[in-house]
């Protein structure tokens, strides 16, 4: 349950090993939390990413095979997280590929490879995250979209477009949920240098998994439905949303 | 009648959605087994009138029961009363005041009910010297989780009884009680008071002087440090005789009709009416405003029992994210934990005005009763960024000194917490599996502290 000053006892992190989702996991962990649970593909790292958590005394871990493309499993692997810890508190969708559009291009069975893992299964686990939720009548879902998705740019536009995807998923199942107790946090970082962004030129208004996580936190304690990171992304975005397309594709990048 | 709703404690920090069925006690049963046979193991829970001030009276997600009969049978020749379990105290006192009786134990605020009284096993001001709620109990009737309806005494069944005196409704629903009520000469208090400078004096005299009262308590200053930390006015109290009232009052002993509430003027919504910024200004008007020494002072029971049951949602003042009534006990040998928690909080500087202090006496048989020998003080802290982190420190300090928070106030503690504070948690589970084995009786605040 979620106490009086908003502490989670459990916070669930799909895409367990994310830079963000980890830095999320830190941001939240307090005193009174139980259980962190790391649900990712690749659970021996999962393993080596809880060990590096620094939990309160009590506070227990546990790293569970989740693989995003496999959405048949989803559900069942909802009910064993729930077997664990009881209550979903609150659920974190962080899972994600960027991949290159180069890539894509040369290889389109990587594209819908890329839309399964950041569209489909990210959709499967959060509905059955969100049944649960319902039934439980509390919780808080936040959900890792991007900037990219705000307008898809030419040079990403496959990953842009399942984050659009996701991110417009998210805002329909905040309004079907009002109303439950059950809130929906999106999250939309700008360029966030780290792993997935490795050896690439970072843009404008380049930010961390760290400062990220403390935004995503803000939000969630305020109940805020849509969350940029850094926050100026806001506007900057809604000047580029609106930009004439001649104008736009020719943006850099 | 039955439709869902969003519920909170009286602090407003957790409201969560819940099923509330209005029901007469013939019909609880039929409403716990359909619940607890539906599957969804979102629990079934009795309400009363929701002043507890965390997470105790709600189920997320659950079936809530809320009791309408409110029938009053006393003995004016004994005292005992028969009364159903969702009566308030306020209804209570209304019959049995004029009749010469008067409740055994009662909180700060008349408007909780029977049940809930003897589910929290309430402690007020006499606690030194008359106990707990519970100890007054001659026996309740409650329905199980079966759905049966049993009568419980501690004679009948020991480990039941006192296992739902202080259960937090967790056992079953209790539905009426035979209540031992004290007899009283008069409707009227007779009030002494005294001031003291520091925390030091003000624990001596309560120390010395309690044994002298049937009611004591003490309210202190959480804004102030230094030599003047723990500065406050204790109120000792003894039902009045007839001859000690003259005038009207004498002509009218026993007459008892507190008049309507009113609410926060203006409020709408919540209204943070208590600030950082006036907090001390409000605790140097009210420590100001008290005599240094005052004896023989008449007041009437509202007064002296329930000052604030007079202004209506008081809860409100603290503003929109609620607040949590911090609220713990340590051992007499422990008193330089009451002043080290008390330094925490002035240096925190909360919105904070109303901090109660008293002394307990022994100890009743609840098994997760609150009160122990010792010391309880009470604080209000609104929900601010931050309080999190002080609570979990306040929560240090009261279990290294042997102590624990009540639950019925709690909205935030831990359950290494409650292991640690409530040594017959385990004999207290014993029962309740036994008596709920597949754990039909839920509330948030079990699930939050895996009792």
């Amino acid at each position: 349950m979620r106490n009086a000053t908003g502490e989670h006892q459990n916070v669930v992190v799909f895409g367990g090993t994310s830079e963000i989702g980890l830095a999320i996991v830190t941001e939240l962990v307090t005193a009174a939390t139980r259980h962190v649970v790391l649900a990712c593909r690749d659970t021996p790292a999962g393993e080596t990413a809880a060990a590096a958590l620094d939990l309160p005394s009590g506070c227990e871990t546990h790293v569970v095979a989740w693989d995003a493309t496999a959405v048949h499993t989803h559900a069942d692997c909802v009910d064993t997280i729930v077997g664990i810890v009881g209550d979903l508190d609150i659920v974190v969708m962080a899972a994600g590929v960027l991949g290159s559009q180069a890539q894509f291009d040369d290889n389109p069975t990587d594209a819908g490879h890329a839309v399964a893992a950041n569209m489909a299964g990210p959709v499967t686990t959060i509905t059955a995250a969100a049944r649960q939720m319902r039934t439980q009548r509390h919780g808080h879902i936040v959900v890792l979209s991007s900037v990219a998705g705000i307008r898809v740019r030419a040079a990403n536009h496959v990953y842009g477009s399942t984050k659009a995807g996701l991110d417009a998923y998210a805002q329909g199942l905040a309004d079907h949920l009002a109303g439950t107790g059950v809130n929906v946090t999106i999250v939309r970082p700008g360029f966030v240098t780290g792993r997935m962004t490795n050896g690439m030129k970072a843009a404008p208004f380049a930010t961390t998994p760290a400062a990220v996580a403390v935004d995503t936190a803000r939000a969630i304690n305020r109940n805020q439905r849509i969350v940029h990171s850094p926050g100026i992304l806001r506007w900057v975005f809604l000047i580029l949303r609106h930009l004439p397309n001649t104008l736009w594709r020719r943006i850099p990048g | 009648m039955t439709d869902s709703r969003v519920v909170s404690g009286w602090g407003r920090t957790s409201p969560v959605s819940c099923r509330v069925h209005e029901v007469v006690a013939g019909d609880v049963g039929s409403v716990v087994v359909a619940a607890g046979g539906s599957g969804a193991g979102r629990g079934v829970l009795a309400r009363g009138l929701g002043r507890s001030y965390g997470d105790a009276a709600q189920a997320s997600g659950g079936d809530l029961i809320r009791l309408v009969d409110g029938g009053i049978d006393l003995d004016v020749s004994t005292g005992v009363v028969t009364v159903d379990a969702g009566t308030s105290l306020d209804e209570l006192l209304r019959v049995s005041v004029p009749a010469g009786w008067f409740v055994p134990v009662t909180p700060g605020t008349r408007f909780v009910t029977v049940g809930g009284a003897i589910a929290a096993d309430v402690h007020g001001k006499n606690h030194h010297r008359d106990g707990s709620f519970g100890g007054w109990v001659e026996s309740f009737d409650m329905v199980l989780a079966s759905g049966e309806l049993v009568s419980v005494s501690p004679v009948s069944d020991p480990g039941l009884f006192w296992a739902t005196v202080g259960g937090m409704g967790l056992t079953g629903v209790i539905v009426s009680a035979r209540v031992r009520m004290i007899p009283v000469e008069t409707s009227r208090m007779l009030v002494s008071t005294r001031r003291f400078g520091d925390l030091d004096s003000l624990m001596a005299s309560m120390t010395e002087r309690d044994d002298a009262f049937r009611y004591s308590v003490a309210w202190v200053d959480a804004t102030v440090s230094g030599r003047r930390l723990g500065r406050g006015v204790v109120t000792w109290g003894e039902h009045a005789t007839r001859d000690a009232l003259s005038g009207r009052a004498g002509r009218e002993p026993l007459s008892y009709a507190p008049s309507q509430r009113v609410g926060v003027p203006g409020v709408v919504g919540s209204v943070g009416v208590v600030r950082r910024w006036n907090a001390a200004a409000f605790s140097e008007a009210w420590f100001r405003k008290a005599p240094v020494s005052r004896d023989g002072e008449v007041q009437s029971i509202p007064a002296f029992f329930h000052p604030l049951d007079g202004v209506a949602d008081w809860n409100r003042v603290y503003g929109r994210r609620g607040f949590v009534q911090y609220q713990f006990v340590v051992p007499d040998t422990a008193v330089d934990t009451v002043r080290q928690v008390l330094e925490r909080v002035v240096v925190s500087k909360p919105a904070d005005f109303l901090n109660v202090l008293k002394r307990f006496g022994a100890a009743g048989d609840g098994m997760l009763s609150f009160p122990m020998p010792g010391w309880t003080l009470t604080v209000d802290l609104p929900v601010v960024d931050g309080l999190g982190a002080l609570l979990h420190e306040l929560d240090d300090m009261v279990l290294s000194a042997g102590g624990r928070v009540y639950l019925a106030k709690d909205a935030h503690t831990t359950p290494a917490m409650i292991t640690a504070g409530y040594l017959r948690l385990a004999e207290w589970r014993s029962v309740r599996d036994r008596v709920d084995p597949t754990r039909v009786f839920q509330s948030d605040l079990a699930r939050r502290l895996a009792l």
